[in-house]
């Protein structure tokens, strides 16, 4: 016997799984946009139009902003714990496991050495506040009061030391800065002979480029 | 699956209504802005990625050794950054200025022009020879003019450029045209 046919009702597509799947895909997207950490210290960088972008790893970054206030940040885990060690033995600071293991999680840091503790005892969000951690000491000297160079230092040993590989520096610095407190920071990589660094920009295009036209 | 069902019910003395189909929403419309906002977000968050600018300036040890170096006056353009987004630009020694000092803008119309220009007569002028651009910010000068002018280098293809510390008669000549503060 022939089968009767089923008569079709229409030709529309069901979209209910392409909608269920784009949404997921949106929300992931969504969600790793945004859930970047909170800059300890917030700069607008300046546009230029190199298209290079700063490599994942082996990278320090100072950060200048806020009137000359100075942050330092390195990407890495096993860095960050080596760095803080020989940072513990320059200035004869005790560092517990855990304080270590908390201070490796930390992106970006500006607070003198003996308020480092504090600092890593606090949340996530509140080291975040703007105007809690006054930024890293320093001065044009080699001594242990120019802790910014030391920071530097350690952080560069850190990476010889575990990656055999020279640790790349670059300096972040808010458009609005004045030139002498950029030059500090350049004399401090200059005193360790490091002559090449890179300036942290971002992209100028859309409405950047317009202003500037005018 | 996204149909709704509407249920008449059992309103009593209600009318007879005819038996709805089953209202199928058409997901076309969200799907095509599910997929807007996916490209969107995709797009943004890759264009996040700060650049870097790679410098390099001379070995502080060895500057002696530079001073010692002999350079045509004619193959230097020294480029003072001043206060206000302003510039000063001179070639040779600024004593005897071979050109200048003349006070411009950054950008195209500006700055661009004078090393576009110098930088073709440079090499007819000196066999060859090219350009060497000194850049020296004054303390007025902002971290924005300094990535500027850098950038400027990379644009005209400045290929010998370096960055200096400014002399105090370069900044006594930038306080008399009123382009330094202090």
């Amino acid at each position: 016997m022939a089968r009767a046919k089923v008569k079709r009702a229409s030709t529309v597509i069901d979209m209910t799984a392409m909608c269920d799947v784009s949404f997921l895909l949106l929300t992931f997207f969504v969600l790793t946009a945004t859930a970047r950490q909170p800059e300890a210290l917030e700069v607008d960088t300046p546009a230029s139009v190199t298209q290079v972008k700063i490599p994942d790893d082996k990278l320090g970054m100072v950060t200048v902003g806020d009137g000359g206030k100075l942050f330092f940040g390195v990407k890495g885990p096993q860095i960050r714990t080596r760095m803080l060690e020989t940072m513990a033995e320059n200035y004869k600071i005790q560092f517990t496991e855990e304080e270590k293991a908390r201070f490796s999680l930390m992106d970006e840091f500006g607070v003198p050495i003996h308020n480092l503790k504090q600092l890593i005892a606090m949340d996530m969000e509140d080291r975040a506040r703007p105007g809690l951690q006054p930024g890293i000491p320093s001065d044009s000297t080699n001594n242990l009061s120019n802790e910014m160079y030391h920071w530097i230092h350690a952080a560069r040993t850190a990476t010889a030391a575990l990656y055999n590989e020279q640790m790349r520096i670059s300096i972040k610095g808010d458009a609005n800065e004045k030139y002498p407190d950029i030059k500090k920071v350049i004399d401090i990589l200059q005193d360790q002979n490091l002559n090449r660094f890179s300036l942290i920009t971002k992209l100028k295009g859309g409405i950047d480029a317009i202003s500037d036209e005018e | 699956m996204a149909e709704l069902n509407q249920d008449g019910g059992g309103k009593k003395g209600g009318k007879v209504r005819s038996k709805k189909q089953g209202g199928r929403v058409d997901l076309t419309a969200m799907v095509d802005l599910a997929f807007l906002l996916i490209t969107f977000f995709m797009l943004t968050t890759s264009l996040n990625k700060p650049n870097a600018m790679d410098v390099t300036v001379p070995d502080k040890n060895k500057e002696d050794l530079e001073d010692r170096l002999e350079v045509a006056d004619i193959r230097t353009t020294t480029i003072l950054l001043a206060g206000n987004n302003k510039l000063v630009w001179y070639s040779g020694m600024f004593d005897n200025p071979i050109e200048g000092p003349e006070t411009v803008d950054y950008g195209a119309e500006g700055i661009r022009k004078v090393l576009l220009r110098r930088l073709a007569e440079v090499p007819q002028k000196t066999n060859g020879e090219q350009l060497i651009v000194v850049i020296r910010p004054s303390d007025d000068a902002t971290h924005r003019n300094l990535v500027d002018i850098l950038d400027e280098m990379k644009i005209v293809n400045t290929q010998i450029f370096s960055l200096g510390t400014i002399l105090e008669i370069e900044n006594e000549f930038l306080r008399q045209h009123n382009l330094l503060s202090n």
